[in-house]
This record gives C-alpha cells, sequence and structure tokens, in this order.
C-alpha cells in the first residue's frame, strides 16, 4: 500500500513509520502543524505541536529513509477540536480532544487529503489492533499492552475509515516499541511520552479555559442546595473531581466532596460525598458502531474514559440513543466522555455520555 | 521494479533559487586550500600565502563586480550581508544624527532585511516603512518617492532587493538610488538573486551596500559578501580581531573565499551567455505550463522585468505543498518559494503584497533554473505538472469538505 505515515515526533510514531515501511508499504512521513503558532505552544519535548517536534519527525523519517512534509491542518484543527473543546466545558461537559482529533483531523481530514493524492490510507502509532472478521468487517481490538490501549479514543472510527488505517504498534508493549526505536538509531527512543492535552502548553487546562471564556462565577453548593463557596467558572470542574473545589467549611461528616453535577446556565456546580458519584446507567448520544449495530440486549464490557477500567454491562440501542445499564457501577462519570463498548478485546461501538444516573435510589 | 537501478531518481533540479550546484573549478580551487595552513593574520611565510590567496580573491570578486577590493568586506552569506548592512546602517546614521530614525524599504524583501528592520524597530526605535509593490511586484516608485521627500533629514537608510527571490521582478533600483541620492541617504540592496543573473555593476549603480553570497552563483555555501563603499560608515555587528575592516571581524575563510571568488568569476563571465539562454528556457517552460493547467497564472513581471531563470505560478484550487510533494514524487524538485516555519507553510508575503488572496498564495510554486539547467528539466515540468494539479485539486477540494472521508 501506498501510505501516509502520521508522525508526531514521538517514539511511536516513528515506530509504526518504519514498521510500516519495513512491511513493505511505499510510506510518506507527514507530521501535522496543528497549532496556529507553533512557537506558542508547549516549550517541552512533551507535545506534538512544537516545531522542536517537528523536527524530531523530520530526523525520523531520515533515518527509516522516508519521503517528509508537513502538513498545515492548524486551521481545521483549531475549528474541530479547539473550539469544539471550548464549547464542550462552556456546556457543562467534559470533552476528550484526543478522540475528536482521532475522528475529525487523522482519520477524516488526514485521510481525505491522502486519498484524493493518491494514497491508500494512513499509518498512526496509536495502540490498537486491526483484524478482518467475519464477512470482511474490521474489527478493532486492544492493544497487547493494556497500558497503552487507546482503542478508547479510536472507537469513533467508521469501518471506511478503519479500512484504510494501519496500527502497526497494536501487538506490542511500550517498552518493547522504545526498545525497537533505539535498535533502529531513532533519536527519539528515550523521549518523554506525552500526556496532556498538546494545545494547552503549561497543563493547566481551567486556566487556559478561563482565558477563553473569561470568568464567570458560580455557587458551589451541596446536595441540599446549600451554598458552600463560589467557583470563578463551572469550566474548570470536571464531575467525580475532588481538588481545588476551594470551599473553606469541611463537610459536615468530615468526609471529602466531590463535583457532581455542573450546571452551566446558572454555573452552579454541586458536590457532595463519593457514594452520589455511584451511577449504573448510562444514556449516550451519535453512537457509532465498528461493523453493525447490536440487534439485541448485549452483554459486554464498558469503559467510560481513557485509560478507564472497563465495567461489565448491558447495552441497547434505542432510536438514536445508546441505554447501558452497568451490572458493576461506575462512579466519576462525566458528559461528554465516550462510552465505549467492548466484547471481549473487540470495540462494538461507541457514544458520547449525555447523562449517567442511577436506577434506583441507593 | 526490484532492480536496483531503478530505483535511483532521475532529478530535475529546478531549485536553483534555493542553492544551486557548485561549478567544478570552485570544488578543485577549495580543496587545494583546504589543504594549506595558514591563518592570513599570521605574520609569516604561511600566514602571508593564505593572506594573498584571500586578497587576491578580492581582487578576482572585485573584479567581476566592478567594485574595488577594498569595498568586499567577507561574511558568512546573504544574512549576515543583510543584517550587517541594515543594522551597521542604521546605527551609525542615527547616532550621527539621532533625527534619523526612518527605514524605507519594500513589503517584498527577504527576511533577512525584513526580520533585521522588524529587530530595528522594536530594539532600536527605528520607524520602519515598507512601500507598496504592484501587481507584478515592483516598487511603487512614486510612493516610495513621496515617502522620501515628506522628510528627508529623518530617512536613515533604504534598502530595496536588486531582484525578488520569489517572483523574480526586476526592481527600480536606479531610479531608488537617484531619489534618495538627492538627499544623501545611503541605499542598501541585497543583490543575492540577481548576481550571476543580470548584469551587475556595483561602482555604476550607485549603491552604498550591496548582499552577494556563494551558494547561489555556483560558490560554497557559508560564504558571502558585503559590497561596502569606502565612504560609507558601518557599526560592527561582530566584535573580535578586527578583520574586515573592522566591520567584520572573525578568522578569514580562506577555502571558502577562494571558491566564492572562483564563483563569482565564472558566474559573471557567463552571464552574458547564460542569462539570455535560461530566459529562452525561462519562457518556454512559463508558455507550457500556462497551455497545459487551466487556470494557471504567472506571478511577477514578464519578460526583461524578471530574473531569466525565475519562474513563479499558481495553480488555484492546490495547495501548493501537496503539488511539490507530488511533483518531489516524480523527481522534480521545485519550492513554494515561501517562509517556512519548521516546514509549515505560510501564505507568502511577496504574493500578498502583490494583492495576491492568502488561497492564491499558498496555490503556488517556484522553479528556478540556473547554470546546469536543461530542456529536458523543462520537459520533466511539464510532463509533471497537469496530473499533479489535478491531483492536488480533488485532494484541496477533498481537505475543505467535511464529514467522512
Amino acid at each position: 500500500m501506498k501510505v501516509v505515515a502520521a508522525m508526531s515526533g514521538g517514539v511511536d510514531s516513528a515506530v509504526a513509520a518504519a514498521r510500516a515501511f519495513d512491511a513493505g508499504h511505499d510510506v510518506t512521513g507527514i507530521h501535522l502543524a496543528l497549532s496556529r503558532n507553533p512557537k506558542s505552544y508547549r516549550s517541552g519535548a512533551r507535545g506534538c505541536c512544537t516545531i522542536e517536534d517537528a523536527n524530531d519527525a523530520r530526523r525520523a523519517a531520515d533515518v527509516i529513509g522516508i519521503p517528509f512534509y508537513v502538513w498545515d491542518l492548524s486551521d481545521r484543527f483549531h475549528e474541530d477540536v479547539v473550539e469544539n473543546f471550548v464549547s464542550e466545558y462552556a456546556g457543562g461537559r467534559t470533552p476528550n480532544p484526543c478522540l475528536r482529533c482521532n475522528e475529525k483531523i487523522k482519520f477524516a481530514a488526514v485521510l481525505r487529503r491522502a486519498r484524493a493524492l493518491g494514497f491508500d490510507g494512513v499509518a498512526t502509532g496509536h495502540y490498537a489492533r486491526l483484524e478482518t472478521g467475519p464477512g470482511g468487517v474490521v474489527e478493532m481490538h486492544r492493544a497487547v499492552d493494556a497500558a497503552k490501549d487507546q482503542s478508547y479514543v479510536l472507537a469513533v472510527l467508521t469501518q471506511e475509515q478503519l479500512a484504510h488505517s494501519l496500527f502497526p504498534l497494536g501487538s506490542s508493549t511500550k517498552p518493547a516499541v522504545r526498545a525497537e526505536a533505539g535498535r533502529r538509531g531513532l533519536a527519539v527512543a528515550a523521549k518523554p511520552d506525552s500526556h496532556d492535552i498538546c494545545f494547552i502548553s503549561d497543563g493547566d487546562t481551567s486556566g487556559w479555559l478561563r482565558e477563553q471564556l473569561g470568568a464567570s462565577s458560580g455557587p458551589i453548593v451541596d446536595t441540599s442546595g446549600e451554598v458552600l463557596g463560589s467557583h470563578r467558572g463551572s469550566f474548570g470542574f470536571t464531575i467525580g473531581q475532588r481538588k481545588g473545589l476551594g470551599i473553606d467549611r469541611p463537610a459536615s461528616d468530615g468526609r471529602p466532596r466531590y463535583v457532581l453535577d455542573i450546571e452551566p446556565v446558572s454555573r452552579t456546580v454541586t458536590v457532595g460525598p463519593r457514594e452520589e458519584l455511584t451511577v449504573d446507567h448510562i444514556a449516550g448520544l451519535e453512537p457509532r458502531w465498528c461493523g453493525s449495530p447490536p440487534a439485541a440486549a448485549l452483554e459486554c464490557s464498558v469503559q467510560l474514559r481513557a485509560h478507564g477500567e472497563a465495567h461489565r454491562a448491558v447495552a441497547r440501542l434505542r432510536g438514536e440513543q445508546v441505554e447501558v445499564e452497568l451490572v458493576e457501577p461506575a462512579s466519576g462519570i462525566a458528559p461528554g466522555q465516550a462510552v465505549v463498548i467492548y466484547e471481549g478485546t473487540r470495540v462494538v461501538g461507541s457514544a458520547t455520555i449525555a447523562s449517567a444516573g442511577r436506577r434506583t435510589a441507593a | 521494479m526490484t532492480d536496483a537501478t531503478s530505483r535511483v531518481r532521475r532529478v530535475a533540479y529546478l531549485d536553483h533559487a534555493a542553492t544551486t550546484s557548485m561549478y567544478p573549478e570552485v570544488v578543485a580551487a577549495m580543496t587545494d586550500q583546504l589543504a594549506r595552513v595558514g591563518n592570513a593574520s599570521s605574520l609569516h611565510g604561511s600566514g602571508r600565502a593564505a593572506r594573498r590567496v584571500v586578497e587576491e580573491s578580492r581582487e578576482t570578486i572585485a573584479a567581476a563586480v566592478n567594485a574595488r577590493p577594498s569595498e568586499i568586506v567577507f561574511t558568512s552569506g546573504g544574512t549576515e550581508s543583510d543584517n550587517l548592512a541594515t543594522k551597521g546602517l542604521f546605527w551609525a546614521r542615527h547616532k550621527a544624527d539621532a533625527r534619523r530614525v526612518r527605514i524605507l524599504s519594500t513589503a517584498i524583501e527577504h527576511h533577512a532585511v525584513l526580520d533585521s528592520l522588524h529587530w530595528l524597530a522594536t530594539e532600536s526605535g527605528a520607524r520602519v516603512e515598507l512601500l507598496a509593490v504592484d501587481s507584478d511586484g515592483r516598487l511603487d516608485l512614486d510612493r516610495f518617492s513621496a515617502a522620501v521627500e515628506r522628510s528627508p533629514e529623518s530617512v536613515a537608510l533604504v534598502t530595496v532587493m536588486r531582484a525578488n527571490n520569489e517572483v523574480g521582478t526586476i526592481q527600480p533600483l536606479d531610479d531608488v538610488v537617484e531619489i534618495a541620492s538627492r538627499h544623501g541617504v545611503p541605499v542598501h540592496s541585497d543583490a543575492v538573486q540577481a548576481m550571476g543573473q543580470i548584469p551587475l555593476d556595483f561602482a555604476a549603480s550607485g549603491v552604498d551596500a550591496m548582499t552577494v553570497t556563494g551558494h547561489k552563483i555556483g560558490g560554497p555555501l557559508g560564504v558571502g559578501a558585503l559590497l561596502l563603499r569606502r565612504d560609507v560608515e558601518l557599526v560592527a555587528l561582530m566584535h573580535g580581531g578586527g578583520q574586515e575592516r573592522d566591520v567584520r571581524s572573525g578568522t578569514i575563510d580562506g577555502p571558502a573565499i577562494v571558491g566564492l571568488a572562483t564563483a563569482a568569476e565564472i558566474a559573471v563571465k557567463g552571464q552574458p551567455e547564460r542569462g539570455p539562454r535560461l530566459a529562452g528556457l525561462r519562457d518556454e517552460l512559463i508558455r507550457r505550463v500556462l497551455d497545459a493547467v487551466p487556470g494557471a497564472q504567472l506571478n511577477g513581471a514578464p519578460g526583461d522585468g524578471r530574473l531569466p531563470g525565475n519562474v513563479h505560478l499558481s495553480f488555484p484550487g492546490c495547495e501548493g505543498d501537496s503539488l511539490l510533494m507530488l511533483l518531489d514524487a516524480q523527481g522534480v524538485e521545485c519550492s513554494t518559494g515561501s517562509a517556512c516555519s519548521a516546514g509549515v507553510p505560510q501564505a507568502s508575503h511577496v504574493l500578498l503584497a502583490m494583492g495576491r488572496d492568502a488561497a492564491t498564495a499558498r496555490a503556488s510554486l517556484r522553479f528556478s533554473l540556473g547554470h546546469s539547467s536543461t530542456r529536458q528539466d523543462v520537459d520533466r515540468v511539464v510532463d509533471a505538472i497537469a496530473p499533479a494539479v489535478d491531483r492536488a485539486r480533488a485532494a484541496g477540494v477533498a481537505s475543505v469538505a467535511g464529514g467522512r472521508p
């Protein structure tokens, strides 16, 4: 195949490109310029948006021996990922920008452009496995390295997108990939992993959001409605958050309090004890199916946040909505995140969490 | 396909304005000099021998550009010469008369000039006026004249390039010098792209300082010169051993300078033949690409108004970097001709100044010819360009469209 390898400047995408090349593909390395002002973003080597990262990617391409270009997708990224991120927080939800970037940029804008330019697909350094299932369906499975598994942030991809995707690292562990990078003479072998949101340079998400949205104070209340304090913007909170609530008074029972609810119109943040966070019912919108949708109630496991644990559950498709009953309850479930449905290691589909609650009062 | 020889790419190199290949004579002369020991500032025999080679090179270059040997200040290349001229002239002129704060230039200068001026504006109190160009990229002389006349005593210097590096448009430097010299305002000109392509006569130009560099004329990278009239005061950027009239300290790079001199001699001597030959190839390339690609547009002045080696075209509906990649895959090497930071294509400030919109500016390629260019290179572009444009246009549409692939 003639493929573009998306190279962030990190170790994973470099090894992925090298493996695609070794597998006999005609590989062209591309680095996605996602920042409109690359110098202002990360100063360290952890992100994927700095000039240093672009140079690291270029050096890796040199070592592998493949052509390399930079594709400027900064406008699309800003529109589809950054603006969406801001508006989701403004709406009291907790978005996952990596998932959004995969959905809108890496496996959409990049793939469309690549195919129009005569490429057959895109290879990335994501940790997930693709297999051909019954009837030629492209199945996506969890990566062998459970700690690195990224199927959660790829679960939005359609069959059409997956049919043109390569994930050469899915069957490897991260230490093995690092070791291989060293053997291949890739200078990024020891480069630290990126963790935080690439477009927030100092990792201070709520400070960054305050810059974007302006401070907008509101009350912090308990479940009885009693006002416990105030905040400078409801976007600074995520369901399940415990630290940084800024409440002076301890709870009457002395136990820690958690964010239970964010109401963006009145900017009310409700806090309460941990058990109030526990949910066993989730409603998801905009479902995507990796193959056909489940015809009936599906016994499955679900993952509710990136790197979150799997919960046994039963999922049903009701109209345009996915309803998930958790056999094992979960806590701290934030609307805006994805619920990803697995059957064993296989991704069945995903949806955006619209609401989470308890069927029966505790 | 598995045959190793079939994988050797035949390359049509059409990026001579970025850098051009060294003449074999240059390689030979440099190689010879590289083997000799001697610091041109040393007083012993080896030093004197090195000095002699450097001074002979200086004389060779002076003869090639019609300057005096003492007017050649060796530097590390075009960027350093531009920095030295703009900053050095500004500081000296401003120090002599504090009213001199304005720098008049054009909106289409190379970044080595533009960014130096920007720095002077933010760090040294300069007021920079970047004057407009017409749709061919030629300085608007009326506006230039008006800018000088408005308050000539406040003008520290004028800097106008000899010919533009992106679109190849030759600037009306004689008129610029005439207007500036009425008021004793010094003129610097970046002639990096012009040397070897069109005649260059430093003495006759009336310019006070002129930037040239080796690697655009068949010489080595990393060496250039500022041609600087003897009566011009300049504040140094580099301090140290006092080499090069105390204007540019640093151990003199004999081998590089020999290479520069050898290239200058060949480039200038061959120019009367090379210029028309390249202009013929240029016009053929322009005509055939415009015929082959509907909607393609030439940027920059036509005919004698542009450098003989410069072809700059817009292909509306394409991203220039997509086109470049597709042509590169076919072994046709050209440039988007625009400033890059981390390889990220920005819309060219030159094309924007010429009134093109950002999309058209990004849809542009520069093909530049040089001493080794042949008709086969032109044929290769013409064969590859139409399918590449079709594909890049499809990709452009795909990139803009929403939805799934």
